[in-house]
């Protein structure tokens, strides 16, 4: 009882510390979100890692985070929850991480073992009152090596796998905890956890009308005191028109907007605006089927496809808001590794290749790619897809695209190749953008032979024990340096074995008013929003 | 009456039942699937499944048409798989959201078409007439998505005189009736009601034009009755068509545009569909064409029965 009203005392204190300063000249950092609604608020977010950047990493916290705080070298993971992990020497399989002293949830509630405990029940034990089936299908595939937690202490946990498996730290910066003293207060309906979220994260849950905002205020007994945030209150605002984001941005309704069109920046910039841009672990690239009697099966084809591509053409077209692609990750990438195949625009190697192949202008291939029409991570596919369309008919190979909707492009990745309607739509490409922001993700998961769809994102099928044979070395490997030489050793192999036709890398864009300052685009899906002021 | 009214109610059973099977036919005829955007690229299947099973996707389709439908009849429309939260809380905030901006462009739309509509057919083959013509041919013609984008920089870009999107500051939780939220409603309301405006304004001339080309309009002018009087049997003949016509654009104005509803940013029931369409959101989309429907049968049902009321030979009929 005590313990309760102590615990609504410190929440009270908490929000009312956060009002205080509101009170007099509340500055707000009003965002133009590209989502179509206000992410769910009851741990992982929806709408993609958008909703991790607005809501899901601004309420909660992950035991490991990601390191937001520069801007030039790529993003790593820091101590989040958890200050310190080690693999047990003795048991591969077993984690051991330290958890953070002092810190509360919102609701007022400590911090501690249990909780984390309850959390991984939540997200793995069906049988468990708390467990969510839909949380836990939205991370199932970053903790499907996690066995059980368990807890060693008061603050320090063990994370039993079922395997070994190295890349567990990157894995957990994806896990964003809730409050179980919430949940309990509201007698387990997930629904009003919803409307009154609580987590430990640097913003404290304020309002949320559907479909048109979610406030969030500052929390100033953050953990962590160097990302209290320096604006009061933070409103974010689902806005999928990118048309409408500009005129909300240009008539000062608000004050940043995700994704300006190409097109709409220079009438931003005259206007004042600043385009933030940065390179950041996306690739948007062709991926091919590995089907037999396939074009794509020809080495020589493959290599000539990516030696057509004219990316600083379509770099200019997109006014420069790309990176050109040469492989999954950029050269200065520690995973990338020295892959001898140059990726380069060099159309007189490619129509030899094509000519070694047995193709050419004369007597040209056919494929079909399935592309969207719009979609999360898709950049500006319509005209981007047909710039590439252009470049490969030079040298012989005649593309047909099967257009369909996002919603069905997710749907024709996620079964693969083999599915019968892609089979018998007779596709033998898709152009689906990637997050490579972790070292499997960015590479393995693409060339391993037991990641093929629909089990992992090996759309085609391809299949490399040379590559195989280094991934699973990787995967176990604990020492951070020589795991980023394994996997820049199959990087370089993909590359070299042109694995999939390599385009672009999309910089993020987004637009803000001059009166938004001290924001640090990071290398990352993620930003960190703390250290942004607002001038009156 | 009573009985009229009683069976076209009854009639109204069938429509919603027929336009439920259509939708739902129609979401799973597209290809894509309810649960794709919820989950990453690399979910494990097993996981897929056993969300499907949660949400009963796993069952075949004319069972869960059935299931929905049984729940539906006791009130309970499900929740939305995106959002967790319950269907009929969801469809109820952006119906009270689309009312309230049909409402005004109903208002806007019908007073300005049935004036330039009524001035044009009385003023039949003059100038005015040429001008009214013109206004409603650029009102159909018009298509509403352009015309709100150049409003937008007409009116809120260039001149900052209102606002681009939303519902106000605090969004509908703090829409109130003061010159501050009713700035929100303008553009719109504009957007909006320029369509019904053109449709209706053209009706409403031809109906007036072809009822004083009747004799008896001739008679009663012939008999020394004043203009007004004319006028006012004029309108009771004329009104006839225009209010079927009314009745049809009602139902289109309160039923939400989408787009309309997305380039302002305006949380009603278009932009809930189009975000429930992109997602899959089978829940809310059923659940939303379902009560729009019953929503149109009503208006259709009211406008019949302003029309007997008017002109008692379409009950006879």
């Amino acid at each position: 009882m005590w313990n309760h009203q102590l615990r609504a005392a410190l929440a009270g204190l908490a929000v009312a510390a956060s009002f205080s300063t509101s009170a007099s000249a509340e500055s707000v950092l009003r965002v133009a979100m590209t989502a179509g609604d206000v992410p769910i608020t009851i741990g992982h977010p929806d709408q993609g890692f958008e909703g991790y950047r607005f809501v899901g990493y601004n309420l909660y916290d992950s035991l490991i985070a990601w390191d937001l705080s520069s801007a030039d070298k790529p993003s790593g993971i820091v101590p989040g929850l958890a200050t310190s992990w080690e693999v047990d020497p003795a048991n591969k399989n077993r984690w051991i991480l330290k958890l953070r002293e002092g810190v509360r949830w919102h609701d007022g509630a400590p911090f501690t073992a249990d909780d984390v405990v309850w959390n991984f029940e939540h997200l793995l034990d069906s049988k468990v009152p708390h467990y969510h089936a839909a949380q836990a299908a939205s991370v199932k595939a970053r903790i499907i090596s996690i066995k059980n937690v368990e807890k060693v202490d008061d603050m320090t946990i063990a994370i039993n796998t079922t395997d070994p498996t190295a890349l567990l730290p990157y894995q957990l910066a994806y896990v964003l905890l809730v409050s179980p003293h919430r949940y309990k207060e509201v007698k387990g309906d997930w629904d009003a956890f919803g409307k009154n979220p609580s987590g430990t994260g640097p913003y404290l849950f304020s309002k949320l009308v559907p479909r048109e905002r979610i406030e969030l205020v500052k929390n100033t007994n953050y953990w962590d005191p160097k990302r209290i945030p320096k604006h009061d209150r933070l409103v974010a605002m689902p806005m999928p028109e990118a048309t409408t984001r500009s005129a909300a941005l240009l008539s000062g309704q608000v004050d940043w907007i995700e994704a300006p069109l190409p097109d709409t920046i220079p009438r931003l910039e005259k206007a004042g605006m600043k385009i933030v841009s940065n390179a950041y672990p996306h690739i948007w690239s062709w991926e091919l089927s590995y089907q037999p009697g396939n074009p794509w099966s020809d080495v020589r084809v493959r290599k000539a496809a990516n030696l057509a591509v004219d990316r600083a053409g379509m770099k200019e077209m997109l006014g420069g808001l790309m990176i050109e692609s040469t492989g999954n990750v950029e050269p200065d990438h520690p995973w990338y590794g020295k892959p001898a195949f140059q990726i380069k625009t060099d159309k007189e190697a490619a129509l030899k290749l094509m000519k070694e192949a047995g193709y050419g202008p004369g007597k040209p291939v056919k494929v079909k790619m399935a592309i969207s029409t719009a979609g999360s991570g898709q950049m500006q596919p319509l005209p981007m897809n047909e710039f590439v369309q252009e470049n490969l008919r030079d040298i012989g190979i005649n593309v047909e695209f099967e257009v369909m909707d996002w919603n069905a492009l997710i749907e024709t990745q996620r079964k693969g190749v083999k599915a019968p309607e892609t089979m018998q739509a007779g596709i033998n490409g898709i152009n689906f953008s990637r997050n490579t922001q972790e070292p499997f993700g960015a590479i393995c998961r693409f060339a391993q032979t037991d990641q093929a769809s629909p089990k992992g994102a090996n759309w085609g099928h391809y299949s490399n024990p040379e590559i195989d044979a280094v991934c699973a070395k990787a995967v176990v490997e604990f020492d951070p340096e020589k795991q980023a030489s394994l996997f820049a050793e199959a990087h370089q192999k993909m590359v070299d074995d042109a694995l999939m036709i390599w385009i672009a890398h999309d910089v993020n864009p987004r637009a803000m008013s001059p009166k938004v300052k001290g924001f640090v685009q990071s290398k990352n899906w993620f930003q960190d929003l703390t250290p942004v002021t607002v001038a009156p | 009456m009573l009985y009229y009214i009683l069976r076209r109610i009854l009639y109204a059973v069938p429509i919603a039942l027929g336009v439920s099977i259509v939708c739902f036919s129609l979401v799973y005829l597209a290809p894509g699937d309810p649960l794709q955007t919820l989950l990453p690229d690399d979910t494990p299947p097993e996981a897929v499944a056993e969300l499907k099973a949660k949400y009963g996707f796993d069952r075949p389709v004319p069972m869960q048409y059935l299931f929905w439908l049984g729940n539906v009849l006791t009130g309970d429309f499900g929740t939305s798989i995106g959002t967790g939260r319950p269907v009929i809380e969801e469809i109820g905030r952006a119906l009270s959201n689309t009312l309230l901006l049909g409402a005004c462009a109903v208002a806007v739309a019908f007073t300005l078409a049935i004036i330039i509509g009524g001035v044009g057919g009385y003023l039949h083959g003059k100038v005015s007439d040429k001008v009214v013509t013109s206004i409603a041919i650029f009102g159909v013609s018009v298509p509403n998505y352009w015309l709100g984008i150049i409003l937008v920089i007409v009116f809120a870009v260039e001149l900052n005189l209102l606002p681009a999107v939303g519902m106000g500051k605090s969004g509908s939780q703090g829409f109130g009736l003061d010159l501050e939220s009713l700035k929100y409603l303008i553009l719109p309301t504009i957007t909006l009601a320029l369509v019904p405006l053109g449709i209706i304004a053209r009706t409403v001339r031809a109906s007036v034009a072809e009822v004083l080309g009747h004799e008896f309009v001739q008679t009663l002018r012939a008999k020394g009755l004043s203009e007004r009087g004319v006028l006012r049997h004029v309108v009771k003949n004329a009104a006839a068509p225009v209010l079927a016509v009314m009745g049809l654009q009602f139902g289109h104005l309160i039923g939400g545009s989408i787009v309309v509803e997305t380039v302002f940013s305006w949380p009603g029931t278009g932009f809930l569909l189009n975000n429930a369409i992109l997602r899959r959101d089978v829940p809310i989309l059923q659940g939303t064409i379902l009560v729009l429907a019953l929503m149109f049968v009503l208006t259709n049902l009211l406008v019949d029965l302003l029309q007997t009321t008017l002109d008692p030979r379409i009950r006879r009929a």
